[in-house]
């Protein structure tokens, strides 16, 4: 009786174990037990008033909403590139500063101290969306139709990007006047969660009813996976991974949205720097293969917010910003092996061998 | 011949989480001696290779070489007491030459001597009358020559027990007649083969004794002469089989108001394959089929038909009206199915389930905004797994890990789905067992019988003699001739083949 229940919970753990959110799950409790030992006021959500006299929740965890955001956003792309391609788009920083600095210029109309803003935000919005998803079918159009190597491919954007991002506002800082501006990086007055949630909430849902009402993860996959055998089932490859740069541009332009809307400007040369390297991997820690095929975007979702608690808690320890990425990679290093496929055949080994000792025992 | 006993295995239990893969299983091999491991897929033949070669652990058994017991518990092990594997997928690396193909891994300094490495390559390689020089890089030789490589660099590290995993699949006739001829030269100098293949011919024109498995047990080990062909196959699928050749007598012809009518018309088509232009037509309820040598064009042929290669010229008609087919969806449009010839470049997809690889075809003509429910693309797969009987565990299970004749059969499920008006099949029997491989060609006709149109090819004559009444032979990638009636033979199809008498 209890040797069959010991071996129904080894089942269990083992389908948990097997399930690819397991290792991001496992690491988002680790991080939390971790702070909850070192200061356990770091869960605790307090109301404040922020600079604009209303009241908003403040606290470590809404920090971590707010700022994984555009992480859990880019994400969604990156998941999808890196499925269709097999490889990854390095440029998404870079294209971020395109689309926000093409979004400062429609507002301020190149003037960079103007009084209003001088085109809706909608249309600076829907501008900034055309320019990133223009990078992207540029991406898209070297890796399809040319088949150059994605990393070699969004080199290009990486590179040039800033200054052309530079060169749109004639390297002027131009300052937004408007104050609603502000409310998608910062708070709506009245509404105590930051926009910014909500906008990585709509994106989200936004995925989830595309890949539920439409075939792309199974072409997405099919294509990652046997582009020769996709062909002859009739899918377009060539246009699947087209489609994946463009969905990746319209990420950045939402990431870019929030980025230039948090300081209502823009520095060319920081803006978004180094996000390239924390989308992917959150592809990565979400257990998904970097060479492409089966994918789950939710994992990587899920990656992307265990990136910015790691960040979040790396700050809470007092670790100066400069010595971050040295200590994030330890952390890293740690969380990609145990997500690795082979670190999997190990642990299962590992179950298995416990697995007869305790029948003896029993 | 010296008939001393080289291997036994006595014994032999090899289980996987629900299934006895090997139950206590005997296998022997004589000095100089070629023996056929026989068995459909799923027998146990693979897992007793992998046992003899220390790939996977043996539950129970003993394993005796040259009459001492050895313990193999890899790869490694099996290598060092001199027992080598050819595989039927070369796993030598193309891109580096032939000698350093052949002593790759095996150096014991830190130097190495390329000059008389080289210059030992080239003695064994024309001592086994192997077609290759030392310095020439591996990807120029063909297939063949490559495998023969492979088989020199066993031989040059003395082994004594040569395994040869489905060699030949990928092979031309005359490939294979050298490849025999090698194999007969190890087996004057003693060495003991082990032969793994589906080519019922290859066995009885190479092999000396055969051990036949079925399901994971041992059915017997018989010496070649006692053992006809058709007994051969019967044990195998563990049924008398009082006919293999006739199953064509066994189906009607589509006898409905609109036989006889033309479904697909080809004039001058062409594509980038480098075959010639050429016309092809298919009737309602026709069985027909390309056949000739490998490399004779007939793959170029079909594929032009499905718009896989970039068509470059001619018109296509499909129920008399004009049709552009440029891409395999126009062609999927027009109601017709293709399955491709090398299964795994083509065909499966390999980490997708069992389920996605069957609904993909009909789902991608379906079209991208209108993806099937759960419950429909389950009632799909199960129907197929059911009628196909496609042996999975579940249709979730990735289609990579199925056997190669239930991969075949799911790629064939995923067109069939479809319900296409005109099926081409290009080589679906290649690589699998006697068993799916008559179910294949049954079902061909059933399909027909039903209305369906269906262009098939093989490599194997007697299969196409069996399900085609028709047939255009190819030479050098063109149509030379086309044969019906009284005149399908293996001698008249030699003949067109051959040509120019």
């Amino acid at each position: 009786m209890t040797k069959d229940k010991k071996g129904n919970a080894l089942g269990v753990i083992k389908t948990i174990a097997s399930n690819q959110l397991f290792i991001p799950l496992l690491a988002l409790v680790l991080l939390a037990v971790v702070n909850l030992i070192n200061d356990p006021t770091f869960f605790e959500i307090k109301n404040v008033t922020n600079n604009a006299g209303y009241i908003v929740k403040s606290g470590a965890l809404i920090t971590i909403l707010d700022y994984g955001s555009e992480l859990a956003i880019l994400a969604i792309g990156m998941t999808l590139v890196t499925a269709a391609s097999g490889g990854q788009d390095i440029s998404v920083g870079a294209t971020i500063a395109i689309a926000g600095s093409a979004m400062l210029r429609v507002l301020c109309g190149g003037n960079s101290r103007p009084d209003t803003i001088q085109a809706p935000i909608i249309v600076a919005f829907l501008v900034a969306c055309i320019v990133g998803m223009l990078c992207g079918a540029f991406n898209g159009m070297l890796v399809s139709i040319f088949k150059i190597q994605p990393m070699i491919a969004t080199l290009i954007l990486f590179t040039a990007g800033r200054s052309i991002a530079a060169w749109i506002n004639n390297n002027e800082l131009p300052i937004v006047p408007d104050p609603k501006f502000a409310y998608f990086g910062g708070f709506i007055p009245g509404i105590p969660i930051p926009t910014t949630v909500f906008i990585a909430a709509i994106c989200i849902v936004i995925i989830a009813l595309v890949l539920k009402f439409t075939n792309l993860g199974l072409y997405t996959q099919a294509v990652g996976i046997n582009e020769s055998s996709s062909r002859l089932n009739g899918i377009n490859p060539t246009f699947i991974k087209f489609l994946s740069f463009v969905i990746l541009g319209l990420c950045v332009a939402v990431a870019a949205l929030i980025k230039v809307s948090r300081l209502s400007t823009i520095n060319y040369s920081v803006i978004a720097k180094d996000i390239e390297m924390d989308a992917i991997l959150a592809v990565a820690l979400g257990g998904n293969a970097l060479s492409g095929g089966k994918f789950n975007i939710w994992a990587s979702i899920l990656g992307a917010y265990v990136i910015q608690f790691l960040t979040t808690t790396l700050y809470k320890f007092n670790v100066p910003s400069d010595a971050l990425a040295a200590y994030k990679a330890v952390v890293v290093i740690i969380l990609v092996v145990f997500s690795a496929p082979k670190a999997r055949e190990y642990m299962e080994m590992f179950v298995k061998k416990l697995n007869p000792a305790r029948k003896e025992a029993a | 011949m010296n008939e001393t006993t080289l291997l036994k295995m006595r014994g032999i239990v090899k289980s996987f989480p629900g299934v006895r893969a090997l139950q206590n299983v005997d296998f022997t091999l004589n000095k100089g001696e070629i023996h056929a491991l026989m068995g459909e897929n799923g027998a146990g033949k693979s897992t007793l290779i992998k046992v003899l070669t220390g790939v996977y652990p043996k539950d129970a058994g003993n394993i005796e070489l040259e009459g001492k017991a050895v313990a193999i518990h890899s790869p490694q092990d099996a290598q060092n007491l001199g027992i080598s594997t050819v595989y039927q997928e070369i796993t030598l690396c193309p891109n580096l030459t032939v000698a350093e193909n052949m002593f790759i891994g095996r150096g014991e300094g830190v130097l190495t001597n390329w000059k008389q490495i080289n210059a030992d390559a080239d003695k064994l390689l024309q001592s086994l009358d192997i077609p290759a020089k030392a310095t020439q890089q591996l990807s120029n030789c063909s297939i063949a020559v490559q495998q023969m490589v492979a088989i020199a660099r066993a031989v040059d590290m003395d082994c004594k027990v040569l395994i040869l995993d489905e060699p030949t699949s990928s092979l031309d006739e005359q490939e294979v007649e050298k490849l025999f001829g090698l194999m007969r030269d190890l087996k004057e100098m003693g060495v003991g083969i082990i032969f793994v293949t589906h080519f019922l011919d290859q066995v009885y024109e190479v092999c000396d004794k055969i051990t036949v498995l079925r399901d994971g047990q041992l059915v017997g080990e018989y010496e070649i002469k006692d053992l006809p062909r058709v007994q051969l196959v019967a044990k195998m699928l563990g049924k008398e089989m009082d006919d293999l050749s006739d199953i064509k007598g066994e189906t009607n012809e589509y006898k409905g108001k609109d036989a006889g009518e033309i479904v697909f018309e080809a004039k001058d088509l062409q594509s980038d394959a480098g075959i010639k232009p050429f016309d092809f037509f298919i009737k309602k309820g026709e069985v027909n089929g390309f056949t000739g040598l490998l490399g004779s064009g007939r793959s170029e042929c079909v594929r032009a038909i499905f718009g896989a290669d970039r068509i470059l010229g001619g018109k296509v008609k499909v129920h008399g009206k004009d049709v552009k087919i440029n891409k395999p969806i126009d062609a999927m449009r027009n109601g017709i199915a293709y399955l491709p010839e090398d299964r795994k470049i083509d065909g499966i997809i390999g980490d997708l389930s069992v389920r996605e690889n069957i609904i993909l075809a009909l789902q991608v003509l379906t079209g991208f905004f209108k993806p099937f429910s759960k419950a429909e693309a389950n009632a799909f797969a199960d129907e197929f797994i059911e009628k196909l009987n496609i042996k999975t565990s579940s249709a979730d299970k990735p289609i990579k890990a199925l056997s190669g004749g239930n991969q075949q059969k799911v790629i064939l499920a995923r067109w069939l789905l479809m319900h296409p008006e005109y099926l081409i099949l290009d080589e679906p029997t290649r690589g699998i067992d006697v068993g799916t491989k008559v179910a294949i060609q049954k079902l061909v006709l059933e399909l027909a019988s039903e209305g369906m149109s269906v262009t098939f090819i093989s490599s194997e004559t007697d299969e196409m003699l069996r399900t085609c009444s028709r047939l255009v032979v190819m030479r050098d990638r063109k149509v030379v001739g086309e044969l019906t009636g009284d005149d399908l033979t293996q001698n008249k199809i030699m003949a067109t083949i051959a040509g120019g008498e």
